[in-house]
């Protein structure tokens, strides 16, 4: 009904039907999506680490730099270095 | 607390403010038509854009509401800058180069590229409209906070100041200007903000900072009769009888012996020689009864290391509540998926001329925004003990810490700050602006319209949304832009996101899906947050506990949500063939 409504409302039959005329879409850069997912598992696991380890994270390992702060620092430079890596990488899939 | 006013104060941001209004009206010839009106010709380069990214993402937020955070609160407010980074690396690896191919003037473009449907662009520049109000709210309010202590003013006069300036940029040029206004505030806010962190790094900790006299621990209590008057201590407030600054070192690690300062440390020195020390905190108790409103500022010395880990904001992180947790891991993912779904910074790939420069600007503005996030630690940590903060207004945390070095210095960051306010609403003003001309308008509903008119009904649109930004952020006073902030993200993340990320990577996505997440993404977030907690006690005045809401971030629930709606949609309106995929952008 929800999907009823919504066509009736909206586009009511005067517009385009789905996958009419439909141009290509562009797909992200299988490097790129390589290099998101490796951020993904840091940024998991910083996250996890604060919510499961909370007393690991305000240990200090770092030259009296606590967990938390050291890896916060480290995810922005991680970001930083694979963004720079990214700009070797073929513009399209494949 | 009042603040005095100093002529050079006024003089430099009076220059750099007058600066950036010459530019925009200079290269306001540059943007009559409508592509050089909405996406300056699609001819910017991509280092000027990846700068003016930096310019258009550091908001009052970042600046003004982190600085503050990490101040009162420690530690949590990092997690802010660590979240508002991460969202760009989706921004980077998944977004930016299909939506470079995808669209022309707005976000609604994108998402019915493959469609020519009139609901998507509805539901689309509603959800632009609401995600653009949303993060102007923060930014007024922080514009209200800094021209108090700079100029003299009340908060409601900074808000209109910014309200004029901005509405006069995007009016003038729209997104020629607009480029330019953020790649100038994105440039001086890097520097400065590193400036200052040099110095606070040649200051080491210093227990007199900001405070001559012996650290005081007696509480501090500021009365709003119900006429208005302001008491402190029960005295009339004056410039000689005011709340005094606070934020200090109360001892230092014992391996500085009886020094009073640690002299010059390096970067990490300084965390650590932090960590080992003692600092003077204040917490804020409120109370009403028929002589006003009390708000008792109470002093408490602690171990800065309990402030160096998580906990000090996301209280139940400490106390390891269940709520408390979700809240927190809510933020974050919101903060994640909110950077690649905010509309004023997708329109921002519309500037450049193909994928690569997209990609590039991107890696420009991860550096610069990288940066400057790890700048505001030892920002935050500088003002927290720099004996130079308001105990009333976490916002003014990096200026004051600023004026406590010198008064030039103070100038420049307001001016600087004040600046940023400019580019970040300007950003937000062209993606509304946008989206009622080209979706509203033209698209939704039907109106065929020269290029001459498409500018001119998204300058009155631009109006209309600084009005609105002028009124809202005068309503929302007193709230952290940061925390508010986190609300914009939320709503965009939930709204938008699903929608995008399936569209480029399921090919059964159809265009009731698409509508029905944006829909429900918007709907549900607002509607969290509208039955929050924070909302209740901050908004409405109401008991806390009476929110039905069982933690106050939805971006948990409510993205999740979007994705199972576009799916659960799609399959029920998908036709028999699948839409053809391209191995290449287009």
């Amino acid at each position: 009904m929800l999907v009823r409504v919504l066509n009736t409302l909206w586009d009511g039959g005067m517009m385009h039907d789905d996958f009419r005329e439909q141009p290509n879409l562009p797909r992200a850069s299988r490097v790129g999506l390589l290099l998101f997912g490796i951020y993904v598992a840091l940024y998991a696991g910083f996250i996890m680490l604060v919510l499961v380890r909370p007393d690991l994270a305000a240990a200090r390992p770092f030259g009296g730099v606590n967990v938390a702060i050291a890896s916060g620092l480290g995810l922005i430079v991680a970001a930083i270095v694979l963004a720079t890596g990214f700009l070797f990488a073929p513009t399209h899939r494949g | 607390m009042l603040h005095h006013t100093s002529s050079l104060a006024v003089c430099v941001f009076a220059a750099i403010v007058a600066g950036v209004l010459w530019l925009s009206f200079r290269l306001g010839r540059k943007g009559q038509s409508a592509q050089g009106y909405f996406a300056a010709h699609g001819q910017v380069h991509w280092a000027v854009n990846g700068i003016a990214f930096a310019g258009d993402y550091l908001s009052a937020a970042s600046f003004l509401g982190i600085c503050g955070m990490i101040a009162f609160n420690g530690y949590d407010g990092f997690l802010y800058s660590i979240g508002f980074l991460a969202g760009w690396v989706v921004a980077l690896f998944v977004i930016a180069e299909p939506i470079k191919a995808l669209g022309k003037f707005t976000f609604a473009d994108a998402l019915d590229a493959r469609f020519n449907s009139r609901g998507i662009k509805l539901a689309v520049a509603i959800s632009t409209l609401v995600v653009s109000v949303f993060y102007l709210i923060p930014q007024m309010v922080g514009a209200g906070s800094l021209v108090t202590p700079l100029l003299g003013l009340p908060q409601w006069a900074g808000v209109i100041l910014v309200g004029i300036a901005v509405t006069f940029i995007v009016v003038t040029a729209g997104m020629v200007s607009t480029t330019w206004v953020q790649f100038i505030k994105g440039s001086l806010l890097v520097l400065f903000c590193g400036i200052l962190t040099v110095l606070i790094l040649n200051r080491g900790l210093d227990v007199n900072a900001g405070n001559p006299g012996p650290v005081t621990m007696t509480p501090q209590v500021r009365t709003v009769t119900p006429d208005g008057t302001v008491l402190i201590d029960g005295q009339p407030q004056t410039h000689d009888h005011d709340l005094r600054p606070v934020g200090t070192i109360a001892r230092l690690p014992e391996r500085f012996g009886d020094a009073r300062s640690t002299g010059p440390l390096g970067p990490l020195a300084y965390i650590a020689a932090l960590e080992d020390s003692t600092v003077v905190t204040w917490s804020k108790a409120t109370h009403t009864d028929d002589a006003g409103t009390h708000e008792t500022f109470t002093p408490r010395e602690r171990p800065a290391a309990e402030l160096l880990r998580p906990g000090g904001y996301f209280k139940g992180l400490a106390s390891g509540t269940l709520a408390g947790r979700l809240d927190f891991a809510s933020l974050m993912l919101a903060l994640f998926c909110g950077t690649a779904s905010l509309p004023h910074i997708l329109i921002r790939y519309y500037t450049v001329k193909d994928a690569m420069a997209a990609r590039k600007s991107t890696v420009i503005g991860i550096a610069a925004i990288g940066g400057f996030y790890v700048l505001t630690l030892y920002l935050g940590l500088g003002a927290m003990i720099s004996g130079a903060l308001d105990p009333t207004d976490t916002n003014m945390a990096a200026p004051l810490l600023a004026r406590s070095f010198s008064e030039t210095l103070f100038a420049i960051i307001s001016a600087i700050a004040f600046t940023t306010v400019l580019g970040t609403v300007s950003g937000l003003i062209m993606a509304g602006s946008g989206a009622v001309a080209h979706d509203l308008v033209q698209g939704f509903m039907g109106v065929t319209l020269t290029d001459h008119e498409k500018v001119r009904i998204g300058k009155l649109a631009a109006v209309g949304l600084g009005i609105i930004a002028m009124a809202l952020g005068i309503l929302f006073k007193g709230f952290n832009v940061g925390f508010l902030v986190g609300w914009a993200f939320n709503i965009a993340a939930s709204a938008n996101l699903p929608a995008l990320v399936m569209l480029l990577f399921w090919p059964r996505t159809t265009k009731q899906g698409i509508i029905a997440a944006v829909v429900v993404g918007m709907a549900s977030s607002l509607g969290w947050i509208l039955l929050s907690s924070e909302t209740f006690k901050n908004v409405y005045g109401l008991d806390a506990g009476l929110a039905p809401m069982p933690f106050s971030q939805p971006g948990l629930v409510t993205i999740p949500l979007g994705f199972v709606v576009l799916v659960v949609v799609s399959l029920l309106t998908s036709p028999q063939q699948p839409a053809p995929i391209s191995d290449h952008a287009a």
